[in-house]
C-alpha cells in the first residue's frame, strides 16, 4: 500500500503539467504512423536531462502510456496500425469506420485501453515480485515454443481461407531472413544495400497495410467522380462504456493475455494484440462476426495492448534488465540521473518509484479522457475526400517509414513491399499474417538456435526442448489451438474461390 | 536595385573567397550530426548523447551534436552506410565501438575496415567481465575453469553476440586456461546475454562492466573477473584476469568514440582532434556518466590510431583460427 502515499507528488502542478503534456503529446505521436511507443520515448529523453528524476519519469511513463493507446486512431481511421501493437485493432475497427461507426469503434478502443492498462499497472504494484519469478522462467525453449503458438493463429487470422492465411504467414516467414542474421551475422538473401539490415518491422507495417490503402483510394477516386465520403455516425460516450462492459469475455480474454505476454521479455507487446484478438475469437459465440467491424475484436485487442504496458516494466523494474526496446530507452532516462533500477530504487528512491507507477495509473484515465475527447473529433478524419486522403496517408507513410532509422533503404522497402500487398490483398491474401510471420520468424529462430547450442553443450536437444512443465504446457496449448482449427475448418468447410475473395473485398470496400 | 543586387553579389563572393582561402576557418557553421549504429536505449546511444551534449558551449565546437541511429546487423548497417554513403564534409561523425567494427571487418562481408574512417577522439572504455548468477556455486575464475575441465565444452555462457567484444573476451579465455567452453551469442545484445545469467539458462557470462555494476548493485549476479589489465574504479574488489593467472590483455574492452569518414579535409579533422576530446573531459559530462555507471577513457587521435592498429593486429591472430 505504500504507493497511496505518494499519489500527492503525482498532483503536484508541476508534475502533473508533465503528465497532461506527456499524455495528449503521446497521443499525438502515437497516432503518427512511424512514431512507435519507443521513438516517443527516446524523443523525449532529452527534455528530461533538466528534470527532477521523478518529474521525468512521470513525462516518460504518461508518454508511453498513451502513444500504445494513440496507435489505435491511425490503425482505425487510416487502417495504417501506428505500432506492432495496434495490427489486430484494424481487423475489426477499420471496418467499422467504414461503417460510419468510426466514433464508436475509438470510444471502444479507449475504454478498453483504459481497463486493460489501468489492470496492467495494479499487477505491476501489486505483484511484482512474484510477476519477476515468471518473467525468469521463460528460456529459449519456452520462447520457441511461445513463437510457434503464434504461428498457429496465422492460419486463422484475417484470411478468406486457411491456407491463404498460412502462405501469407510464410512469405512473412521468409522476408523475416533476409539481411544478417541475428546470432551468427550470416548473410541471407541481401539483394540490395536496402535490406542489408534486414526488413524491419514498423516500414513493413505502414507499407503492407497503408499502401494498398493509397492506391484502392487514388483508383477510386479516378472510376468515381463523386468520391465518396465516408459518414459518421455520433456516439454517445456512455452507450460506449455500457457495450465495453456487457462485452465482460472479450474484454477479461484481452486484459488477462496482454497481462501474461507482455511480461515475457523479448516478445512482449508486438504480439499481444494479435494473440487476445485469436482467443477471443476462438472462445465468442459471434465468432462469424469478427473481421466485419465486430466490437469484441477492437476491446479484446486494444485491452490487450495497453495491459501489456505495466508488466512489461516489471523486468525493467526489479531486475533491471529492460524486456522491451521502450524499457531499455527508459532505463536511459533512470541512468542519466544516477538511479539504478533494481531493489535500489525501491529501497532508496520511492518516491521515484511509485510516483513513475502512480503517473501510469492516473495516466491511463487521462488518457482515456482525452481519448474520447479525440475520439469526436478525430472521427471526422473519415470525411476527407478520398483523393486528399490518399495523399496525405502518402506522406505519413513516407515520413513515418524514413523517420525509423533514417534511411531511405526503409522507403523503397515500404513502398515494395506496399505494391506487392496490393496485388495479393486481390487474391484474397491479408497483411496481418505476414507481419505476424515477420515478427515471429526471427523469435522462433533465434530462440530455437541458442536453445539448441545449450543443449549440445548440455544435455539432449530432445530433452531441452521436449521437457519440464512449461514446455509441455506451451505444447499442449500449440497442439490444441492446431487442433482446434482444424476442426473449425472442417465442420465450417470455407471453400473460398478467387470470387468469393473478390466479392468479399468489394462488400468492405 | 540592379547596383543592389551587384554589390550583394560582390560582397557574397568575396566572403566564399575569404572562407576558401584560409580553409575552414569558420567550422563549424551549422548543426553536425553524431551516427550511432545501434539503437535508441543501448549503452552507446545513451553514452553518446551524453558525451556530445555540452558540444553547443562556447568553449567547445559552439554547435549542437544531434545523434542519429542507424542500428541492424550487430552495428554493420551503421557502419556500412557510414563508410560508403557518409558525407566526408566534417559535419557527418559517427561512433566507433571497437573490437566490433574491426572484428566484423576481418570476418568479412561488409564494406568498411580500419583504414575507412579517421578516429577523432575516444571517450569510454567499457571492459568486459565474467558474471554468473548470485546463488551460482562459482566463486573465482579457477572454479570455473576447473568445472569446464572436467566438463570439456559444457560450460555454458552467454555474450552479446559474435564478433563483439564478449566473444572476443570468450576466446582469450579458452586460449589462456586451455579449455574448450561453449559460448552461447545472445541475438538480444547484452541485456539479453544477463537476462539468460540471471534466470539461470546458463551457468556464466561475459557482459559489460556498467551492465554488470548494476545486476550486482541489484543483487542479482556475483563478478569474479575483469577482461581488462588494471582493476576498474567501479569495482575496486574485482580481480583482473591476469591477477587470477590467466595471460588475458586488453582487446576485448569496449572502446567507444568519434571518427569521421575517410576524405575528411584535415582542417577539419586537426580542429575536431583538439576540441573534442576537451569536450569530453567536461566536468557535466564526467559526472553524468559516473551516475550512470559508464567508465570513462579519453583519448586523443594519436593514441587513437595507435590503439586501432594494435587491435587489428590483436584480433587478426585471434580470429585467425575461426
Amino acid at each position: 500500500m505504500e504507493f497511496i502515499y505518494y499519489f500527492g507528488d503525482v498532483f503536484t502542478p508541476f508534475n502533473f503539467m508533465l503528465l497532461l503534456l506527456g499524455t495528449v503529446g503521446g497521443l499525438i505521436l502515437g497516432a503518427t504512423p512511424g512514431l512507435s511507443p519507443t521513438m516517443a520515448v527516446a524523443l523525449l529523453i532529452p527534455f528530461t536531462f533538466r528534470l527532477e528524476p521523478a518529474s521525468g519519469l512521470i513525462l516518460l511513463g504518461a508518454a508511453y502510456t498513451s502513444t500504445v493507446a494513440g496507435g489505435a486512431v491511425s490503425a482505425i481511421l487510416l487502417k495504417i496500425p501506428g505500432a506492432p501493437a495496434n495490427i489486430a485493432t484494424t481487423l475489426d475497427g477499420h471496418t467499422m469506420a467504414k461503417k460510419g461507426e468510426g466514433a464508436r469503434a475509438l470510444q471502444l478502443s479507449f475504454i478498453a485501453s483504459a481497463v486493460g492498462g489501468v489492470f496492467g499497472v495494479l499487477l505491476l504494484i501489486f505483484l511484482t515480485p512474484l510477476l519477476a519469478q515468471w518473467a525468469l522462467a521463460f528460456g529459449p525453449s519456452h520462447l520457441f515454443w511461445l513463437a510457434i503458438l503464434g504461428v498457429t493463429i496465422i492460419g486463422s487470422l484475417d484470411s478468406s481461407s486457411v491456407v491463404k492465411g498460412l502462405l501469407s504467414g510464410c512469405i512473412g516467414l521468409w522476408l523475416a531472413t533476409i539481411g544478417f542474421d541475428d546470432i551468427m551475422g550470416a548473410q541471407r538473401f541481401i539483394f540490395h544495400s536496402s535490406v542489408s539490415g534486414g526488413i524491419n518491422v514498423i516500414p513493413a507495417l505502414i507499407g503492407l497495410f497503408a499502401i494498398p490503402q493509397v492506391i484502392t483510394m487514388f483508383a477510386k477516386g479516378r472510376a468515381r467522380l463523386d468520391a465518396e465520403v465516408l459518414s459518421v455516425e455520433k456516439h454517445p460516450i456512455s452507450k460506449a462504456f455500457r457495450e465495453v462492459f456487457n462485452r465482460f469475455r472479450a474484454l477479461s480474454i484481452g486484459t488477462i493475455t496482454g497481462s501474461i505476454i507482455g511480461l515475457i521479455p523479448g516478445v512482449g507487446g508486438q504480439i499481444a494484440g494479435l494473440v487476445a484478438y485469436d482467443q477471443a475469437k476462438k472462445m465468442s459465440p459471434e465468432r462469424g462476426k469478427f473481421g466485419t467491424g465486430h466490437s469484441e475484436g477492437v476491446i479484446a485487442a486494444e485491452s490487450a495492448n495497453n495491459a501489456m504496458v505495466g508488466p512489461s516494466l516489471v523486468p525493467l523494474l526489479t531486475l533491471s534488465i529492460p524486456g522491451s526496446p521502450t524499457a531499455a530507452v527508459l532505463l536511459g532516462g533512470l541512468l542519466i540521473h544516477g538511479i539504478f533500477p533494481g531493489s535500489d530504487l525501491f529501497d532508496n528512491y520511492p518516491e521515484v518509484a511509485w510516483t513513475f507507477i502512480n503517473s501510469m495509473l492516473i495516466g491511463q484515465i487521462l488518457m482515456c479522457i482525452f481519448g474520447l475527447y479525440i475520439a469526436g473529433l478525430a472521427a471526422r478524419v473519415a470525411q476527407v475526400p478520398n483523393n486528399v486522403m490518399a495523399a496525405v496517408v502518402l506522406g505519413l507513410a513516407v515520413f513515418g517509414s524514413y523517420s525509423v532509422q533514417n534511411s531511405m533503404g526503409d522507403v523503397y522497402i515500404m513502398m515494395a513491399l506496399g505494391t506487392g500487398m496490393f496485388f495479393l490483398e486481390r487474391f484474397g491474401f491479408s497483411a496481418a499474417p505476414l507481419v505476424l510471420g515477420l515478427i515471429l520468424g526471427p523469435i522462433a529462430e533465434a530462440n530455437f538456435i541458442q536453445g539448441s547450442m545449450i543443449a549440445n553443450a548440455t544435455s539432449s536437444i530432445g530433452s531441452y526442448f521436449f521437457t519440464g512443465p512449461l514446455n509441455l504446457l506451451l505444447i499442449g496449448i500449440v497442439v490444441a489451438s492446431v487442433a482446434y482449427s482444424g476442426w473449425m475448418e472442417l465442420r465450417s468447410r470455407r471453400y473460398t474461390t478467387k470470387d468469393d475473395a473478390v466479392a468479399k473485398e468489394e462488400a468492405l470496400s | 536595385m540592379k547596383n543592389l543586387i551587384a554589390a550583394a553579389s560582390i560582397a557574397l563572393m568575396g566572403l566564399t573567397g575569404a572562407a576558401a582561402a584560409d580553409g575552414h576557418a569558420n567550422y563549424p557553421e551549422r548543426p553536425m550530426m553524431l551516427m550511432v549504429s545501434y539503437g535508441a536505449g543501448g549503452a552507446t546511444d545513451f553514452q553518446a548523447r551524453i558525451v556530445t551534449m555540452t558540444a553547443g558551449n562556447d568553449d567547445a565546437l559552439g554547435m549542437p551534436i544531434a545523434i542519429i541511429n542507424k542500428p541492424g546487423a550487430g552495428g554493420r548497417v551503421g557502419w556500412n552506410w557510414f563508410a560508403t554513403q557518409a558525407e566526408a564534409d566534417g559535419y557527418t561523425l559517427g561512433a566507433y565501438n571497437i573490437p566490433h567494427f574491426i572484428a566484423q571487418s576481418i570476418e568479412g562481408g561488409v564494406e568498411y575496415g580500419a583504414d575507412s574512417f579517421e578516429p577523432i577522439a575516444n571517450w569510454g572504455a567499457d571492459p568486459a567481465v565474467f558474471v554468473v548468477a548470485a546463488d551460482s556455486p562459482f566463486n573465482s575464475m579457477a572454479d570455473v575453469v576447473n568445472y569446464a575441465k572436467e566438463n570439456p565444452g559444457g560450460l555454458t555462457f552467454s555474450g552479446a553476440g559474435l564478433f563483439v567484444g564478449h566473444h572476443i573476451a570468450a576466446l582469450q579465455l579458452e586460449k589462456a586456461a586451455g579449455v574448450k567452453l561453449a559460448y552461447i551469442p545472445n541475438s538480444k545484445g547484452g541485456a539479453g546475454a544477463m537476462k539468460a545469467v540471471i534466470a539461470g539458462e546458463v551457468l556464466g557470462g561475459v557482459n559489460n562492466l556498467s551492465d554488470a555494476f548494476r545486476a550486482r548493485e541489484a543483487g542479482n549476479v556475483k563478478i569474479l573477473g575483469v577482461f581488462d589489465l588494471e582493476r576498474n574504479d567501479f569495482l575496486p574488489d574485482v580481480p583482473t584476469m591476469m591477477e587470477q593467472g590467466y595471460d588475458i590483455d586488453n582487446a576485448s574492452v569496449n572502446f567507444r568514440g568519434v571518427m569521421v569518414p575517410k576524405g575528411t579535409p584535415q582542417p577539419i579533422i586537426d580542429k575536431l582532434a583538439e576540441i573534442v576530446p576537451t569536450m569530453f573531459a567536461n566536468g557535466r559530462v564526467a559526472g553524468k556518466m559516473k551516475a550512470g555507471g559508464s567508465p570513462m577513457h579519453i583519448m586523443n587521435r594519436a593514441e587513437v590510431q595507435e590503439m586501432w592498429a594494435a587491435r587489428e593486429k590483436t584480433l587478426k591472430e585471434l580470429l585467425a583460427g575461426l
